[in-house]
This record gives C-alpha cells, sequence and structure tokens, in this order.
C-alpha cells in the first residue's frame, strides 16, 4: 500500500476539507479550511473535488515522505519554500514525489496557511460529510486530531498523466471588507469609526478558533454581556477587554459578546491567511456590494477547473513559472529543531471563547 | 396567547450569507417560542437558498447562499412566516436527567451555597426542583443552555472563567442553567455532574437534546454514577424519556 508519510510539521497542521454542515444547531461547528480558496485551488491541481479533504499546513514547515510507491501532491495557499532533495518544486502546481524521497516545505511566507492535496484524495470516515479535524469535538478522520510527525495516510500511486499548475486570478488586496452588524448599536458611532479607522495586527495568542486582534480598545454602550446568539465565520465580537475577537472556522456557534462587524464570506480566506503582526485595517461595505462579491468569489471557485492546465514539458515551464514569481525557492533542508514554536498557535483555546 | 399584535422582529446582517431574526435582546420565554416557532415552520416550509438555521434564546440565526436568494427577498419571506401565530408545540419531549452534586463532581456547589447564604443540600433542592426547557444548544456540540432556573439560583458568572471544566458539567450562570458535553472553558458555577452524554459520536441519535424539550434533573450517588457513565460510554442513552 503506498503510503504518504508525514515526517515533520508544525502545530495548527490538519487535514481539512469544505467543512460539515447541518449541526450548528447542535453546537457543531462547521470547521473546515481556514482559505477555501487555497483548498480549491490545491485539490483542483491535484485532480481532485473542489472542496475534497487536503492537508492544511501551519505557518511552520513540513515535509512529506513517499513510501511504497510514488505519490502525487499538489501545493497551494500561502507560499513556502519546496524542495525534493534541493530540486525546487513550483508553487500552485503538482509534483511527484518518487518512493523513498521526501517533499520540503520552509515556513510560510506573505500567509499563514498551505494546501498539500494528494492526487486520488485522503480517505476518511466523514461524520457529517466531512472528515474535517475538530479536535475539541473529537472529529476528523483518518485522525481526530492535528497530524505529528510520523503519521501515514494511505494513499492512491501516482498516475502517468503530466504534472498540472494553475494559473490564479491576481490576489486580491487592501482592506478587509465587513458589513456592520449585527450588534453595531451596541457601540457609539465614535467606536464603531474607531474600529473603522484604525489599523490592527493579529495577536500570535491566535488559533483556528479565533483570532485576536491588537489595536485601540473598542468600548460598548452597554457593557461587554449580550445573550448569546449565533456566530459565523467571520464575526467581530468585542469581549470586556475591547480586543476584537474575530471568529475563524473552529469558531462556538454561538458566543455571548456584542459583534461589531462581520468579515464578508469573499474575504475570510484572505484574511486568515494574514501572519502575526502585520497591520491590516477593515472597511465597511453595504449588504448589496457584499453579496455580489459573494457571487463573484462563488464564480471565481466554480472556474477553477478552467484555469488549470497539464505541464507538457516540465523542466521549461519550472523557468516560466519562476519568471512569473509563482515558484518555490530551493533551500536548505527544514529542520523540525529549528523552528520556533514559541509564538502563534501555541496556546490552546486562545479565541476567548466562553459560555 | 394574550397580545392579539405581535412586534415583528429584527432582521440584522451577520455577514453577507447569514442574517439574525432577533425577536428579543433579552432572555424572554416568549421570545423563545417565537425562536422555536419560526424555525419549525422553516423546516416543514423550506425556503430555497437556506442551507441552516441555529436557534437561540432570543433569534434565529439563519444561514443562506446569497447565489441564491439576497438580503432583502429573504428578509421579507422571514417576516412574513414570524407574523403567523405560534403553532401549538409538537410532542414535547420531557427527559429525566441524573446528576451527581457537589465534591469533586461539582467542585463550586459549596461556595454557591456559602454566597447564597445557605447549605449545599438545598441548593442542589433547589436545582432539583426546577422545570426545565431547552432554550438552544450551542458554542460546543450538545452544550445545552436551559431556561426555568429558580430565581433563587440566580448568580453573576465567575470572574475568571475556567479553561477546562469537565465534560458532563451541571452548571448555573446567570439566569441559566447548563448541561456541558465536552470539557471546554466556561465561566458558569459547577454544581455538579451528568453520566449523560447529550452529543455521542457513532450513536443513534448522535445529539440526545432538541431545543424546545423539557428537563428535570434528580440526584444519585457516586457510584451510580460510574456505573452509569460506564454504560453511557457504550452508547446507552442514560437520561429517561419521559411520555407526556
Amino acid at each position: 500500500m503506498t503510503k504518504l508519510v508525514i515526517s515533520a510539521i508544525g502545530p495548527v497542521s490538519s487535514i481539512q476539507d469544505g467543512g460539515r454542515f447541518g449541526a450548528q444547531r447542535y453546537g457543531l461547528t462547521p470547521g473546515g479550511a481556514m482559505d477555501r480558496l487555497g483548498l480549491a485551488a490545491a485539490n483542483c491541481v491535484a485532480g481532485n473535488a473542489l472542496l475534497a479533504p487536503a492537508i492544511e499546513i501551519g505557518p511552520f514547515g513540513a515535509s512529506v515522505t513517499a513510501r511504497a510507491g510514488s505519490v502525487r501532491v499538489a501545493l497551494a495557499g500561502a507560499p513556502r519554500s519546496a524542495d525534493i532533495d534541493g530540486r525546487a518544486v513550483a508553487w500552485n502546481s503538482s509534483v511527484t514525489i518518487a518512493d523513498g524521497e521526501t517533499l520540503k516545505l520552509g515556513m510560510a511566507r506573505g500567509g499563514s496557511f498551505s494546501y498539500l492535496a494528494i492526487e486520488g484524495g485522503i480517505s476518511g470516515e466523514p461524520i457529517f460529510g466531512s472528515v474535517a479535524v475538530n479536535a475539541r469535538a473529537g472529529l476528523g478522520s483518518p485522525f481526530p486530531r492535528p497530524l505529528q510527525a510520523g503519521d501515514e495516510l494511505e494513499v492512491a500511486p501516482a498516475t502517468q498523466s503530466p504534472e498540472r499548475w494553475i494559473d490564479l486570478p491576481e490576489a486580491a488586496a487592501g482592506p478587509i471588507r465587513v458589513v456592520l452588524g449585527p450588534q453595531n448599536d451596541e457601540f457609539s458611532d465614535e467606536n464603531v469609526n474607531l474600529f473603522l479607522d484604525s489599523a490592527w495586527k493579529i495577536s500570535a495568542t491566535s488559533d483556528r478558533m479565533g483570532y485576536r486582534l491588537e489595536g485601540p480598545a473598542i468600548r460598548h454602550l452597554h457593557g461587554h454581556n449580550i445573550v448569546s446568539d449565533g456566530t459565523v465565520n467571520g464575526s467581530i465580537q468585542v469581549p470586556g477587554n475591547g480586543q476584537p475577537i474575530v471568529l475563524m472556522s473552529d469558531r462556538g456557534t454561538s458566543g455571548g459578546y456584542p459583534k461589531i462587524a462581520t468579515v464578508i464570506s469573499a474575504d475570510f480566506g484572505r484574511f486568515a491567511q494574514i501572519p502575526v503582526g502585520t497591520a491590516f485595517r477593515f472597511k465597511a461595505i453595504s449588504m448589496e456590494e457584499a453579496q455580489a462579491e459573494a457571487r463573484q468569489f462563488a464564480e471565481c471557485l466554480r472556474g477553477l477547473p478552467g484555469q488549470c492546465g497539464s505541464i507538457e514539458n516540465f523542466d521549461l515551464n519550472v523557468e516560466a513559472l519562476q519568471d512569473a514569481n509563482v515558484a518555490g525557492v530551493a533551500v536548505s533542508a527544514v529542520d523540525a529543531g529549528t523552528w520556533q514554536i514559541a509564538s502563534m498557535f501555541e496556546t490552546q483555546s486562545a479565541s476567548g471563547q466562553e459560555t | 396567547m394574550t397580545a392579539p399584535t405581535i412586534s415583528p422582529p429584527r432582521l440584522l446582517p451577520s455577514g453577507d450569507s447569514a442574517m439574525t431574526v432577533e425577536f428579543s435582546r433579552h432572555i424572554d420565554e416568549e421570545a423563545n417560542r417565537r425562536v422555536l416557532a419560526l424555525d419549525q415552520i422553516l423546516a416543514l416550509e423550506p425556503i430555497v437558498g437556506i442551507s441552516e438555521t441555529v436557534p437561540t434564546y432570543r433569534s434565529l440565526l439563519v444561514h443562506y447562499d446569497p447565489s441564491h436568494i439576497d438580503f432583502a427577498s429573504l428578509g421579507q419571506k422571514l417576516l412574513a412566516l414570524a407574523e403567523r401565530p405560534v403553532p401549538p408545540s409538537k410532542n414535547i419531549r420531557h427527559w429525566r436527567v441524573p446528576v451527581t452534586y457537589g465534591g469533586e463532581y461539582g467542585i463550586d456547589l459549596e461556595d454557591v451555597a456559602k454566597t447564597l447564604g445557605t447549605t449545599p443540600d438545598d441548593i442542589v433542592a433547589r436545582h432539583i426542583a426546577g422545570d426545565y426547557r431547552v432554550a438552544m444548544i450551542g458554542f460546543t456540540p450538545g452544550w445545552s443552555y436551559l431556561s426555568g432556573l429558580q430565581e433563587s439560583l440566580y448568580m453573576p458568572r465567575r470572574q475568571n472563567p475556567r479553561l477546562l471544566t469537565p465534560a458532563g458539567t451541571i452548571s448555573v450562570g446567570g439566569v441559566q442553567a447548563g448541561i456541558q458535553c465536552l470539557a471546554g472553558p466556561s465561566g458558569w458555577h459547577l454544581l455538579g455532574c451528568t453520566p449523560v452524554r447529550t452529543y455521542q459520536l457513532h450513536r443513534d441519535p448522535t445529539f440526545l437534546l432538541e431545543p424546545g424539550d423539557r428537563v428535570k434533573f434528580y440526584q444519585i450517588d457516586a457510584k451510580a454514577f460510574v456505573e452509569q457513565e460506564r454504560a453511557a460510554a457504550h452508547g446507552e442513552i442514560i437520561a429517561e424519556w419521559v411520555a407526556a
């Protein structure tokens, strides 16, 4: 049986897919990939369904080894250095790891999460339609927990078809767009403006449940306790200390802090990719604009297969890809011992959500 | 149903793919009934584009796909449905849930008794006396928020929430009572523990309680707890279902 062995991997790395829906009424969070576009792009290149399970790799490095056969993988999401025994591997492309070879990935650059999809997919037992890891609820398959060094995934051996790559539309830039509400009336106009006009940074004590923001304290009009109500991906709640928390894929399904605004769905993945410590801003847009963006994002996802193509002459095309600045850079081997796992994502339950 | 006219709910945007239909800002039995009624109507008469609904104490969160329906059109439909009279509750289910109180099972029982100027036994008696209704399930899988707590047990939440409280915790916080299924953070006061799992994988049903269900607690000793927990771990449903 062909296997992909996790030789080394940092924290907050797990198998994720499109998420599980339909049980939020029972407190079960959808979970799923932090950046759906990155997940879909990797799967598209690997020839899988767009929201099929793939390995979501957190900010730190990783290396995977093929055993008992060669394994074809595809890389997308936050770019990183990537090489197989010193041979540079292009980003947004597939590559075949020969039996016994190791693909080494460096730290994420200009983002937080990368996606490694495997040709033929990752088999697991779906619960509520998903194998995505939700460690808190004991969900996820084949492992109901983040990936660890030594884990082995049973995979299909690589096919003989040509390698593939994807020409992704240029990433959107600019402020993270929000729709105000549902509880923006729990804040004065002055404080809503302070929220919209300030530069924010993502705190190192963030995780897949929530991103804590650092910036000016946002004050409430009537205190920070509201009667708990439902949350969505991108809900921006403001607890007592005035430092907003953006609820992410593993959020609690309900929360008791006022929510000043919500990140639009088209910008959620882009927001999830903002690295710790990088300054960014929010911008409020109308519901009509936000829904138009959501429809356009759905179109963009649906259109990905049309942007995928074969690399007939791989050597030539790697150069072309490097010219286009999408290729990984060959660097020295990734040594797990050198990773500085001291800051981001070290804290469990950092999101500040509690009952 | 005394009021012939009911005020329409507020439609609050929760991003571009969800809408909060808010009936009240407070914990309010009538608002919760209307939340559950709208939820029930949507289950019977689905609106194309709605992917799932999440009832809470005072509002219904409606997740939808803006590629299928926009905020304004969906809002109009929901307002029209919310005007319908609250239908008579369908087959309300009554559950009896065993609890082991105090000691290592409920580490705050003594403190709660001290704060309220009474004995631990009296706190247990007050907790057992309550007729509870599952107002919502949320936060983490199976976390059931109950209304119907006796006023004499109202207490502000803890100043410092605990980062980890045990699975099966039975607690009170503010005007609410709770059944917690998984271990996790909580700012509530821990009175006891139940062997009942409101959420358990590979059991049918995975989720035991539904919003609107009724709950009564009864006391069991530590020995019974251990036995029942073993049975629960094997997928047995420990809570007793009582026909209405």
